[in-house]
């Protein structure tokens, strides 16, 4: 893990190199953030990857519901020669959850960005194959946001179609 | 028309179309007889498939030139369950990720959890955990040798395989009274200490256990039909391994011997002595060969631990964490209180944002946790090792034969409770 001053060193640079990319970092139980604006990150992980951190270990979506900015976006970055761990963090309102793909720069992001466009709604913008991952495609909505209530999943079934059964998010009951 | 018949539709336009013209035009620019670009729908409901997997497989005659898997269908939304569950009462869903590594889940979790409280484990409770972790990595390899060696015609050897697996079982059952998805692992340490009697039936399973991998390496790679099917097959170089993102015995049978318990311990893996077991190629064999060999440094790891296994506590003294013990409740007050609320409303965790990764009998298995300061989970997020590892199937796969598929499939080892979550 870099220590707190090398963290801020790191940013430092980050923030020279791209002028208005790093908007904070944090130190939490021994780990480094550097939390990123949203339009920087590709650069801003092209940058790390440049200092050694070279293995994007894995990518995940965070909904910060109540607070604003909602939707979060973490690149856990790893630094196999140093050992050492790296996050960098943005985060985007719902309205506007747009993000550059890091895909065509690490092809493992490709189906991490997947799940998070699925279950939070966040475009990748660049990304090759912007599909749903695990829910099915014309499923409504992304259930990991916070305010996606938990229940109610109708399960499909052939029979059932043929009875004209309804599919969406919200089954037989009436859209609330 | 039915919004079923409709999401059918939608599913065949996951199409290979762009592949299909490409390869036309190629055809034509040689001038070669005209041949199309099969595509060919295996599974979800297939045995080889290890699971629900879906792989939509572009064939040139019998020759594969592209792959893309299609997952999901048994997304159960552990991650969204978890969320609504105070943390200790998380622990048992996120455990059913990965079936076949259910202490990994666990530990990766807990260990999270314990990151965010800041929260010191007890040394026989690591140790403990390292004693069940790696039984757990022995019995997935157990599986995940007797399905493999099942895809490739070797049946035998899955009877084999499940003989020893059950032999671990029965080790869980003992120490926890589970089998599987056992909840041994607390927040805070383990929720019982080892019954009188585990220790010995855990040597035996140990002086057994690497006589009986010989036995396998026997039986196996000895036998003609599974080097053929093995050996040179499907490689895949450690630099596209590394960018696609893939860890465990697939990225050491390439030569990189990247391992978190070595590289970066968590828990007290920095205190046993053992080996990492590396390929040169990178094929199919070298993907068998490394596991077998890691089940045999697995038997090391827990004899090391049996012998140094210390004397103590085997879960926190906090009991703003840890329940207190049975006996307390008739004579404590405080012990009732405490009993209460943790099993009522669940401890409270600071707020703040964890990333606790491990090394999981597929690879790298991180747990991200964010608290908002509420005692229930904000965000739980499993990176499950087989979900980004099966990207590197269609690479690995690429202009080889469908028959090879098969066997590169069981050597990816892919779990899909673990892809789906």
């Amino acid at each position: 893990m870099p220590d707190a001053t090398g963290l801020e060193l790191l940013a430092q640079e980050l923030g020279d190199a791209h002028e208005g990319s790093v908007q904070d970092t944090l130190f939490f139980r021994d780990r480094g953030t550097i939390v990123v604006d949203a339009a920087h990150v590709r650069a801003a992980l092209a940058f790390l990857r440049d200092k050694g951190y070279r293995f994007l270990a894995s990518v995940h979506g965070v909904d910060h519901y109540p607070e604003e900015p909602r939707m979060g976006v973490c690149y856990e970055l790893l630094d196999m020669e140093r050992l050492d761990r790296l996050t960098v963090k943005l985060r985007v309102p719902t309205d506007a959850a747009r993000v550059e793909s890091v895909t065509p720069d690490w092809p493992t992001a490709d189906y991490q960005e997947r799940e998070i466009y699925d279950m939070f709604g966040v475009v990748f913008y660049g990304h090759p194959d912007l599909r749903r991952i695990l829910m099915p495609e014309d499923y409504e909505g992304h259930p990991q946001r916070r305010d996606f209530p938990v229940g109610g999943e109708p399960v499909l079934f052939t029979f059932s179609d043929a009875q004209g059964a309804d599919y969406t998010a919200w089954g037989d009951e009436e859209q609330t | 028309m039915s919004s079923v018949s409709e999401y059918r539709k939608q599913e065949e336009s996951v199409t290979m179309a762009p592949l299909h013209e490409q390869v036309a035009s190629q055809v034509e620019e040689v001038g070669e007889r005209s041949e199309e670009l099969l595509t060919l729908n295996m599974g979800p409901h297939h045995p080889a498939t290890h699971g629900v997997l879906r792989l939509l497989i572009s064939l040139d005659g019998e020759v594969v030139r592209d792959i893309k898997p299609i997952v999901g269908y048994v997304h159960t939304g552990i991650e969204k369950t978890a969320e609504d569950k105070s943390y200790w009462k998380a622990i048992p869903v996120v455990e059913r990720m990965d079936y076949l590594a259910y202490y990994f889940n666990a530990q990766a979790f807990c260990g999270a959890t314990e990151a965010l409280l800041g929260l010191e484990v007890p040394r026989r409770a690591q140790y403990l955990r390292v004693i069940h972790l790696e039984l757990n990595r022995i019995m997935s390899h157990l599986v995940w040798l007797g399905t493999s060696a099942l895809d490739l015609g070797a049946m035998s050897m899955f009877w084999y395989g499940f003989r020893e697996k059950e032999t671990v079982l029965d080790l869980f059952e003992m120490s926890s009274g589970q089998r599987m998805h056992t909840r041994y692992f607390q927040v805070g340490g383990v929720i019982e200490d080892i019954p009188s009697g585990f220790e010995q039936k855990v040597r035996d399973f140990c002086a057994l256990m690497p006589t009986r991998v010989d036995q396998y390496s026997d039986l196996l790679a000895r036998n003609e039909i599974v080097l053929r099917r093995l050996r040179h097959v499907c490689p895949l170089d450690a630099e596209t391994l590394l960018s696609l993102g893939v860890t465990g015995p697939l990225l050491r049978a390439a030569g990189n011997a990247w391992d978190l318990r070595k590289a970066m311990p968590y828990s007290c893996y920095d205190e046993f002595d053992f080996a990492i077991a590396v390929g040169t190629e990178g094929d199919n064999y070298d993907r068998f060969a490394v596991r077998l060999v890691e089940i045999k440094e697995s038997v090391k790891i827990i004899e090391q631990a049996l012998d140094g296994l210390p004397e103590g506590a085997w879960m926190t003294p906090d009991r703003k964490v840890a329940l207190p013990p049975r006996h307390e409740l008739a004579t404590s007050m405080e012990a009732v209180i405490h009993q209460f609320k943790l099993v009522t409303e669940g401890f409270r965790v600071p707020p703040g944002e964890v990333y606790f990764p491990i090394e999981s009998p597929r690879g790298e298995l991180g747990c991200y946790v964010r608290s908002d300061g509420s005692s229930k989970p904000a965000r739980v997020h499993m990176r499950d090792p087989s979900f980004v590892n099966l990207q590197a199937f269609a690479a690995m796969c690429k202009d080889a034969y469908i028959a090879d598929l098969i066997a590169t499939l069981a050597m990816l080892d892919p779990i899909l409770g673990g892809i789906d979550r």
